[in-house]
């Protein structure tokens, strides 16, 4: 017995030398890359709880953006990777600002943040006031998708740069296409009650006021967000008020529930939303929402314009079988930034703000888009889609459907005036 | 107006009762072990979850039958080698564990299936319209979730008054040792309440899902609601539960229909603000912006002046 003992205590030993040997080498390796130092970006938004699918979504995209652009071709700045921070802040201000100091304490200097404008609200005014305190260690906000208009324009800030059209950018657009639409006489407004579902209402009811004053607004109804189990009885309401077509800022299960319960009542009217796809929405709309639900958004839909756009979904969904890729703006941001960065030749958030103010952009879509200086604000074309199987190259959700796009407006007709007076910084 | 106030009844109905049947397990499983499971609506969520990969390969009607089976006899595993267990430890040990128990399960749900919502649809021998009322349709899956709902309130109420294995329940409810001395399995029968409790929040999941969409949200949406209901009927009282089900299905749905708020109450007070008052907010209300906020001022407003709930018997 004892023999034994002492061969395996031996042979531990050898397995330990062993161990360490090769971890010697690892770290030796690991020094000669270490001068390289990974560009670290983190990324904010819900990656647990009701809005979780979309958060991962968007993660799963930038994720893969910058290892097909960066990081499997020799990384940037000359060799550096980009390693990306998921940060998962449950779509609550108060989290928010907890992982806020997370990132600030892991050195973190570009966040990417999208979803819920509450939450790109309150990250924009934590990251002015810590920049304002913390001269040399400024944060930069990514905005990909988080629309409240009062971000490029009251609260606008030299260090946020958003890469969506805002809401009423869009809606300008929306209204233009309901108003050319003579069918409709009358108008349900329903929305999230928060910022971005008040905007929507607001801006609505004006914009059709200007372009379309024989459209009533039957309707004007805020839900809780995240809280309505179930949506018939707004929908009884809806049909009651004969409203000839539904308008809703609603994304996720929010967003689901209500076009399942409109489809569900047998009501045949339009509903134009800005978040109706992808993530397990279009798969759930399936048959039944066919040419009834329209979307406005930037980026395109089928048909895809070119061949390296085509590409790239392929192979994203090569990657990622269950996912899409929803939201081509996460790629342009990364795009802009890293030229930032090699235009710099730095990642200090000062500088690649001010390579991005005015930077004119080509997208792999082949589309030219403009970061506007004054309110660091995106510009590009603007397209409404339709949800449907017919001509649909490459479908969302594996389900055959998705978005075919059927009125596109150029950059020109998209731009809009700035209330923004902003602040910037000295060096 | 009127088919508003039709239907504002029938959805506050068909919410109503599938509450209930959350509600009804809870209570029942309250009544029994003293236990307030806050895992319940995640077995909900399961159901939902077990119905729809069922349905995928086997139809709708077999995920009906089977996923609750599976969930309670999962609720049954957890009474039996987790529960009992910690029931040594006291409640809070027990409410600790239901506690994390629920993000178990959701956290597993998400591993298992996905984050996004999944397209979990009626069947389609269901897929009609039961009745049409000026312009209104009311689907016959919403018409097959009442009747699944009444089914079980009758079957239940018929087995904890009138069948043997009911009385015995009820007698372990309050002298659980008498019970055990006349020979009964206590412990059985507290595996089996448990059981059954978890399978009706499963059944739950499997007529709620395809309407309420199944999505990782779907608990914890519907959880606090259910506890809300439990509380307000009065702690361990089947028929409160029963009646605060309907009470706050009914509330809620009638307040979204309802086209009142703040301005008119103003109105009719003869008073008005201006729209920079600093209230602003406050002053602008209506009451289907608020409505699924009601059950929890309905909660506030019984925890003041009946604390033991609408039937509650409990007296401290």
């Amino acid at each position: 017995m004892k023999n034994y003992r002492f061969i395996w205590a031996n042979k531990g030993l050898i397995h330990k030398t062993l161990m360490a040997a090769s971890l010697g080498s690892l770290l030796a390796l690991g020094s000669v890359s270490s001068a390289q130092e990974p560009v670290r970006i983190a990324f904010m938004d819900p990656l647990s709880g009701t809005f979780a699918s979309i958060g991962n979504s968007g993660l799963k995209q930038l994720q893969f953006a910058a290892d097909y652009y960066y990081n499997t071709k020799g990384g940037i700045l000359g060799g550096r990777m980009i390693e990306i921070l998921p940060l998962d802040n449950k779509q609550s201000p108060n989290e928010t600002q907890l992982q806020f100091r997370r990132a600030v304490s892991e050195e973190i200097r570009i966040i990417f943040q999208g979803n819920s404008s509450a939450v790109a609200n309150t990250l924009n005014q934590t990251i002015a006031r810590h920049n304002r305190r913390n001269p040399g260690q400024e944060v930069l906000q990514i905005n990909y998708s988080a629309v409240d208009p009062i971000l490029t324009e009251d609260n606008c800030s030299f260090w946020h740069f958003r890469f969506d059209a805002h809401a009423v950018m869009k809606l300008n657009i929306l209204t233009d296409y309901i108003a050319d639409n003579p069918d409709i006489k009358s108008m349900y407004i329903i929305g999230q009650d928060y910022s971005f579902g008040q905007v929507v209402s607001d801006t609505t009811i004006r914009l059709l006021k200007e372009k379309r004053p024989d459209i009533e607004i039957v309707g004007n109804e805020f839900h809780p967000i995240g809280q309505v189990k179930d949506f018939t009885p707004y929908v009884t309401k809806i049909v009651s008020s004969g409203a000839d077509a539904v308008i809703t800022g609603n994304f996720g299960a929010d967003m689901v529930s209500l076009a399942r319960s409109i489809i569900d009542s047998g009501l045949d009217i339009p509903i134009y939303t800005f978040y109706a796809a992808y993530d397990g929405i279009t798969a759930t709309l399936g048959e039944d929402g066919k040419n009834r639900i329209r979307l406005i958004h930037n980026g395109f839909a089928n048909p895809l314009p070119t061949e390296a756009r085509k590409q790239f979904n392929r192979d994203f969904k090569l990657k990622n079988p269950n996912n899409d890729v929803t939201q081509p703006r996460i790629l342009n941001a990364l795009q802009m930034v890293v030229r930032a960065m090699e235009e710099t030749q730095s990642t200090d958030p000062y500088d690649i703000a001010l390579a991005l103010e005015d930077m004119r952009f080509t997208t792999i879509s082949d589309e030219e888009i403009w970061m506007r200086a004054d309110d660091h604000q995106i510009f590009q074309s603007l397209n409404i889609s339709v949800h449907t199987d017919e001509g649909i190259e490459f479908d969302a959700d594996n389900s055959g459907f998705g978005l075919f796009s059927e009125y596109h407006v150029p950059l020109e007709e998209t731009v809009v005036e700035t209330s923004c007076q902003m602040t910037r910084p000295r060096r | 107006m009127l088919e508003v106030l039709i239907f504002a009844t029938l959805n506050g109905l068909v919410t109503g009762f599938l509450l209930f049947m959350l509600a009804s397990g809870l209570t029942l499983i309250f009544s029994m072990m003293g236990v307030l499971n806050f895992a319940h609506a995640s077995f909900y969520m399961l159901g939902a979850y077990a119905a729809y990969s069922l349905s995928l390969y086997f139809g709708f009607w077999t995920g009906l039958i089977f996923a609750p089976l599976i969930v309670g006899a999962l609720g049954a595993v957890v009474e039996r080698y987790g529960l009992r267990r910690v029931h040594q430890s006291g409640h809070v040990a027990e409410l600790v564990f239901t506690f994390g128990l629920a993000f178990l399960i959701e956290e597993a749900v998400q591993f298992f299936w996905g984050r996004d919502t999944k397209n979990y649809q009626t069947p389609e021998l269901l897929d009609f319209a039961l009745f049409t009322l000026l312009g209104q349709e009311f689907s016959a899956y919403r018409g097959f979730m009442i009747a699944i709902s009444i089914g079980i309130f009758i079957a239940l109420y018929y087995v904890l008054t009138k069948s043997r294995v009911g009385i015995i329940i009820q007698a372990a409810i309050t002298h659980p040792q008498t019970v055990a001395n006349l020979g009964h399995n206590v412990p059985l029968i507290f595996m089996g309440v448990f059981g059954v409790g978890t399978a009706l929040a499963g059944l739950a999941g499997v007529i709620a899902g395809p309407v309420l969409t199944t999505f990782p949200g779907m608990a914890t949406v519907l959880g606090s609601i259910v506890f809300v209901i439990v509380v307000i009927g009065g702690l361990g009282s089947l028929a409160g539960a029963f009646i605060a089900s309907l009470l706050i299905g009914l509330l809620q749905s009638y307040a979204i229909a309802s086209d009142v708020g703040m301005p008119d109450l103003l109105n009719l007070l003869g008073v008005s603000f201006d729209r920079s008052h600093p209230l602003n907010d406050l002053w602008t209300i209506s009451l289907p912006q608020i409505a699924p906020l009601l059950p929890f001022l309905l909660l506030v407003l019984v925890l003041i002046f009946r604390p033991t709930g609408l039937m509650g018997k409990r007296e401290e």
